[in-house]
């Protein structure tokens, strides 16, 4: 199979969902002339013209907003907030909203709205360019959140993102952007809510999110080399969350590590451990361990990023450990 | 000797017209101080804002849109939903949080909508809705059709960013958008001097390259005229305006009563119920002999009926199902 890079996967996905659907759109800063900060939306604009690739002035609550309105009278628009980070300044349209609106109407309304966005840290962006913040956006009823892992999943994720009927947010990783894989050239689709077994093993599940599946897949490769057989799990959606698919793991191997890029407190990992507690307590050779960033923000300097964002080394020695504690 | 009078602007109005404003009006009025009654005793859950004084407003926009414009209103938003058409049986309903309210019991008081006649929906955030509006002009447009949409918001509304953010969206993309704003000088219990340094929120329209009206807020032909030209002009394609209605509303910011401090005189309340747009409608539809008395009590007499039936309705339906509290949190 051909492969091509991360960001063109999105691309081609947007390509072909516009091509597909009359009703989508894309609305965001720097979009449509420039095609996007990170070239994400490349070729859009002239392929598709201004009426559906719309540059729109710095108001992430405004133009995410409009998208809300015009998804409620039909439109399927794709906003485009350029950085995670700036999710504060336009929340309100999302939490309160977008994700609100079919309930509190009353079920009258749909909201098929999706917002993509770019997170992670590594390229020294600095605090505020950096972030990890599904945990946040996972925990509002009404919202569906995915963050893939690799060009095939930006594709498939993004693909059902733009048919849901529901508000989805996409969360792109920055870092992986350039990273190549193979990519159907039809159009696809990876459901939500159906996580992805990277890798099979009997001795530990590794539980990962986003760009943290790459880590995972690496320290699982290192170990094998030693007789340790890690099943990397990647939930490919953070909302929802496929638990059967963790627990049926976790039931098999009996012992479970969590990772992502978000810092441990109050991460999703926390909710996956406790789902793992309260429905396979009696699998458990070990308690869950949890791996995350820090309780900090994300630091620019690259010496710094570097100690602050879980690696495969990280993951390998958190396996190791609960090995140790559990003899196996 | 002979006399100049000013013509009265209503002249230039067909009677139908007037009616459906005093109408429109009537309807809001009994519809709010009925609800005030109901909360007052007790039968009614939640906050409630009344939209008394304000009537003006709502039914002169309402009058000049078809069932396929839009609006979005705040969480002052029942004249919004009364003047545009909506079933007062489904509003008391949800009122009451009952199943057949129009949101199903899951909204309240605050998110009355109906997309059947172009309600977008109350909102229960300041300034939530406007953005909203400007996307439903943005849908119209893309799909080739000529509908305006029209944010229904307060004084206070324009100080928070996605006023600006939105105002300035629908010029820049020359979307057809009526921004109103209901001026009733207070920002919850802060009043406008305290709020804002501009008199006229309308000054506002200029920094986004839009043109900004002021109205009186308490006569309904005057916000029908002003509407009407400004409603035209957006569905000619000419862009986005903003009209201010200088308004006031009689009650409190929520609730009937809830005085805790006298923020307002009475001398202040006292003078805008003197201008009281009903009154002022009717006075003078019967002094240019638009209508007789008799024919506007019978408007007070039909509507009591109706709202005495609505409340009943929504009174006897069934509460909502627990076991169905997930329903429609997904589109599934």
């Amino acid at each position: 199979m051909r492969e091509i890079t991360y960001v063109k996967a999105f691309t081609e996905s947007l390509m072909q969902l516009m091509a597909e659907d009359e009703n989508v759109l894309i609305i965001g800063e720097d979009v449509a002339h420039y095609g996007g900060v990170f070239h994400a939306f490349d070729g859009l604009w002239k392929t598709y013209g201004e009426k559906r690739v719309i540059d729109t002035p710095i108001s992430e609550m405004g133009f995410i907003g409009m998208g809300v309105g015009a998804a409620a009278r039909g439109l399927r628009p794709v906003c485009d907030l350029m950085f995670f980070d700036f999710i504060g300044v336009a929340l309100d349209q999302l939490y309160n909203q977008a994700a609100k609106l079919k309930f509190m109407f009353g079920g009258d309304v749909k909201v098929p709205l999706t917002l993509t966005t770019a997170g992670g840290a590594g390229l020294s962006a600095g605090p505020q360019h950096s972030q990890s913040l599904e945990a946040w956006l996972a925990h509002v009823p009404g919202l569906k959140v995915a963050l893939p892992s690799s060009p095939h999943d930006v594709k498939g994720l993004m693909v059902a993102a733009v048919r849901d009927d529901n508000p989805t947010v996409v969360i792109l990783n920055k870092r992986m952007l350039g990273t190549k894989g193979p990519v159907p050239e039809e159009i696809y689709e990876i459901p939500f809510g159906q996580a992805n077994t990277v890798r099979s093993g009997r001795d530990v599940t590794v539980v990962a999110v986003g760009r943290m599946v790459v880590e995972a897949v690496t320290a699982a490769t290192e170990l094998a080399e030693s007789g340790i057989e890690a099943e990397v799990i990647d939930v490919r959606t953070v909302q929802p969350l496929d638990s059967e698919a963790i627990l049926d793991s976790v039931r098999r191997t009996n012992r479970a590590v969590v990772v992502h890029e978000a810092v441990t407190f109050g991460g999703i990992g926390a909710e996956i451990a406790a789902q793992i507690q309260e429905e396979a307590f009696d699998y458990l050779d070990a308690p869950v361990l949890r791996l995350g960033a820090p309780f900090s923000p994300v630091p620019f300097s690259p010496v710094l990023e570097r100690a602050y964002i879980p690696d495969s080394n990280r993951i390998s020695a958190g396996i190791s450990r609960l090995l140790e504690r559990s003899g196996g | 000797m002979t006399t100049t009078t000013e013509q009265d602007p209503m002249s230039a109005l067909e009677p139908e017209v007037l009616y459906d404003l005093h109408r429109r009006m009537v309807r809001i009025r009994l519809f709010e101080e009925e609800a005030g009654k109901l909360m007052e005793a007790g039968r009614m859950p939640g906050f409630l804002h009344l939209y008394v004084g304000q009537e003006a407003v709502a039914a002169g926009v309402m009058a000049t849109l078809g069932q396929d414009d839009v609006v979005t209103s705040t969480h002052r938003g029942h004249g919004h939903a009364v003047a545009k058409g909506a079933d007062l049986r489904y509003m008391y309903a949800e009122l009451f949080g009952k199943q057949t309210g129009y949101c199903k019991g899951r909204g309240g008081s605050m998110h009355i909508n109906d997309l059947s006649i172009g309600m977008l929906g109350a909102n229960g955030i300041v300034g939530g809705g406007i953005p909203h509006a400007v996307g439903a002009a943005l849908a119209a447009v893309y799909k080739g059709q000529d509908f305006v949409a029209v944010p229904f918001f307060g004084d206070g509304a324009t100080n928070i960013g996605v006023f600006h953010e939105s105002a300035n969206l629908a010029a820049v993309l020359q979307l057809p958008v009526l921004f109103v704003c209901e001026n009733n000088g207070y920002a919850e219990f802060t009043p406008q001097d305290r709020h804002m340094l501009l008199k006229d929120v309308a000054d506002r329209a200029a920094s986004y390259g839009m043109p900004g009206e002021i109205v009186d807020g308490m006569d309904a032909v005057a916000v029908y005229l002003a509407a009407l030209r400004l409603v035209a002009r957006a569905r000619a394609g000419e862009g986005p305006a903003l009209l201010e209605a200088k308004t006031y509303r009689y009650y409190d910011h929520q609730g009937v009563k809830g005085l805790r401090i006298p923020y307002r005189t009475q001398e202040e309340i006292d003078s805008w119920k003197d201008r009281d747009a009903i009154t002022a409608l009717e006075l003078r539809m019967v002094n240019a002999k638009v209508a007789a008395p008799e024919e506007l009590e019978k408007v007070w007499s039909d509507t009591r009926e109706e709202i005495a039936a609505a409340i009943e309705f929504a009174e006897q339906s069934p509460d909502p199902d627990p076991a169905d509290l997930l329903d429609n949190v997904y589109t599934v």
